[in-house]
């Protein structure tokens, strides 16, 4: 769906995303991070389970909610990948104590 | 990394580090008042200088000059005393100016003096058949991630919809290399009659030309269609085809990203949850607080300045910020005010910047079409609720977007009603043969985006506030 320009010289920045390696550049947030990607990361709703993707990016839709180091419903469009970080592709509602 | 407030009272509180909080908090802090500049995202700059401070988009021309407007203020801000936070989220804010602001997880508050509001914009809800497939996204999105992060669409690319923005986004695309198959405009053609007896004002503004240039330059890359009357996205679990009716003719094309643009609106939700009146602006179909001529809200010591005052572009934020942080410069140490500039050139700089703006709310008014869906067309993507839902409440006694929330729960979800709450009102309204300033928008309330309950539980308690909720 998109693809780096090749201007982009950040540092990469590895992250994982259901336990596998993902390469993302600092300065990306999780969203962006994960749509550069490829992986399939699309989540599902609490209310129905259908699939989404980040519609907004700008912190406003909450379509792109993620689990992020143990903790649900983050919005991955606001948080900046760090070196480790563990991401999981949230289906359904958040679980309690998580 | 993360960094509470250094103080618990100051002069001046500014929300969201756009253009015009930028600019006010710089304008705030050089006249020596106690400033701080509290915003949500990574870094300054907000949406339409997103990333000014740290984009890979090195090569100027790509993004523009308008964009690198936004490093002087940066600057500007930098140099001044102002204290900054960025990725603090502010959940609450009320008539005593009683800030609540969450950063890194925990809460901190802080008292004002003077609020001043600058928490933008967001895209007009688009909802048509499909916008909520996964490569359904809005076009500030895309652009969105081309500034901060230089990614750019690759696969088969499609935009819909109208205003500058989609233009804009379209050239940037294409100057990065990116891919776009097709441009589907659904500028109403009665729009254009409409906006004439505008046009000389429009003509006579800096956007004229940019303008022009920037279609130009799109339109000899790309396919584009106007005149579109109908759009829809399909597909099973992912966004597969586009179709649309051009002219009376209907085509499918098949697409794995679609940008959607219909211009943009006031984020009223922390200015409402406030207490801020908010009238129905008929041009701009869009909620707007009522302001003085200094930003002054209905909330004494509330100001809103940029786009959240009404749509006014990046040039009049930059100014109505200044104006509001003069206002308060003036309010709370009047001697300080003479080093800034006098509110007379301010005004006179606000009504240049403005110029224009008429024709363009007027060419690009939304069809009803497009904001007032029908069918199971889905009208709150949280709690995926139709429009036939809603009218079948209407239909059974809900009145207004508040009943309707008991109902339907629209409204109730993670955004706050921040994607659906306009396509209600407009719904409601026409279901009801009534006006949306008669139907009303959801009443909005703190916490303004969610927040856990362990971070509301961890606040720091009087024993008043514990005697208040326990028993016995």
């Amino acid at each position: 769906m998109f693809r780096r320009s090749e201007q982009d010289k950040r540092p990469q920045v590895q992250i994982f995303v259901d336990g596998v390696a993902v390469a993302a550049r600092q300065g990306d947030t999780v969203s962006a991070a994960l749509l550069a990607s490829g992986v399939d990361a699309r989540r599902s709703t609490a209310v129905s389970g259908a699939p989404r993707l980040p519609y907004c990016m700008m912190g406003v839709c909450f379509d792109c909610l993620v689990t992020i180091d143990g903790v649900g419903n983050r919005q991955g469009c606001l948080v900046p990948v760090a070196e480790g970080m563990q991401v999981e592709i949230q289906k359904g509602k958040r679980e309690i104590g998580r | 990394m993360t960094v509470a407030p250094k103080r618990e009272d100051y002069d001046v509180v500014v929300i969201g580090a756009g253009p015009a909080g930028l600019a006010a908090a710089a304008t705030s802090a050089e006249a020596g008042l106690s400033t701080l500049l509290l915003d949500e995202n990574i870094g300054p700059g907000g949406q339409v200088f997103r990333a000014i401070s740290s984009t890979p988009v090195t090569d100027r021309n790509q993004l523009g000059a308008d964009y690198w407007v936004g490093a002087d203020l940066v600057q500007a801000l930098r140099a001044s005393n102002a204290e900054v936070i960025h990725r603090a989220t502010v959940w609450s804010l009320d008539r005593n100016l009683d800030i609540a602001v969450s950063i890194g997880g925990a809460s901190a508050f802080v008292k004002a003096k003077r609020v001043i509001l600058a928490t933008g914009a967001l895209e007009r809800p688009f909802p048509i058949p499909g916008w909520t497939l996964p490569g359904v996204m809005t076009a500030g999105a895309a652009q969105t991630m081309l500034k901060s992060s230089a990614l750019v669409p690759d696969g088969r690319t499609v935009i819909a919809g109208q205003g500058p923005l989609l233009w804009l986004l379209a050239a940037q695309i294409l100057r990065l290399g990116g891919r776009i198959d097709r441009i589907l405009d659904t500028t109403e053609r009665g729009n254009y009659f409409a906006a004439l007896p505008h046009a000389f004002a429009f003509l006579t503004s800096p956007y004229f030309a940019k303008g022009l240039s920037m279609m130009r330059e799109v339109k000899a890359k790309v396919q584009v269609v106007s005149g579109v009357t109908e759009l829809a996205a399909s597909g099973d679990g992912q966004l597969a085809g586009v179709s649309y009716v051009a002219g009376g003719k209907r085509d499918t094309i098949p697409a794995d990203l679609l940008l959607l643009h219909q211009g943009v609106v006031p984020n009223v939700n922390l200015a409402m949850s406030a207490g801020i009146e908010h009238r129905w602006d008929d041009l701009q179909l869009c909620w707007s607080p009522v302001l003085d001529a200094s930003c002054g809200s209905s909330v004494a010591g509330i100001a809103i300045a940029g786009d959240g005052a009404g749509i006014g572009g990046a040039n009049a934020a930059v100014v109505r910020g200044r104006i509001a942080a003069r206002a308060a410069v003036e309010a709370l140490a009047p001697a300080a005010a003479a080093k800034l500039a006098p509110m007379a050139t301010l005004r006179s700089d606000l009504a240049k910047a403005e110029r224009g703006r008429l024709f363009l709310d007027t060419l690009f008014r939304p069809a009803p079409q497009f904001r007032i869906p029908s069918g199971d067309t889905i009208v709150c993507r949280c709690e995926e609720v139709t429009a036939k839902d809603v009218l079948d409440s209407v239909a059974i006694g809900a009145t207004g977007p508040n009943q309707l929330k008991a109902y339907r729960r629209t409204g109730m979800g993670p955004c706050q009603g921040r994607l659906c709450g306009l396509t209600v009102t407009e719904l409601m309204a026409q279901a009801r043969g009534k006006t949306p300033q008669e139907i009303g928008y959801y009443r909005l309330r703190a916490p303004v985006k969610p927040i856990t309950l362990a971070e509301l539980a961890a606040v720091p308690k009087s024993e008043a506030d514990v005697k208040a909720v326990v028993r016995g």
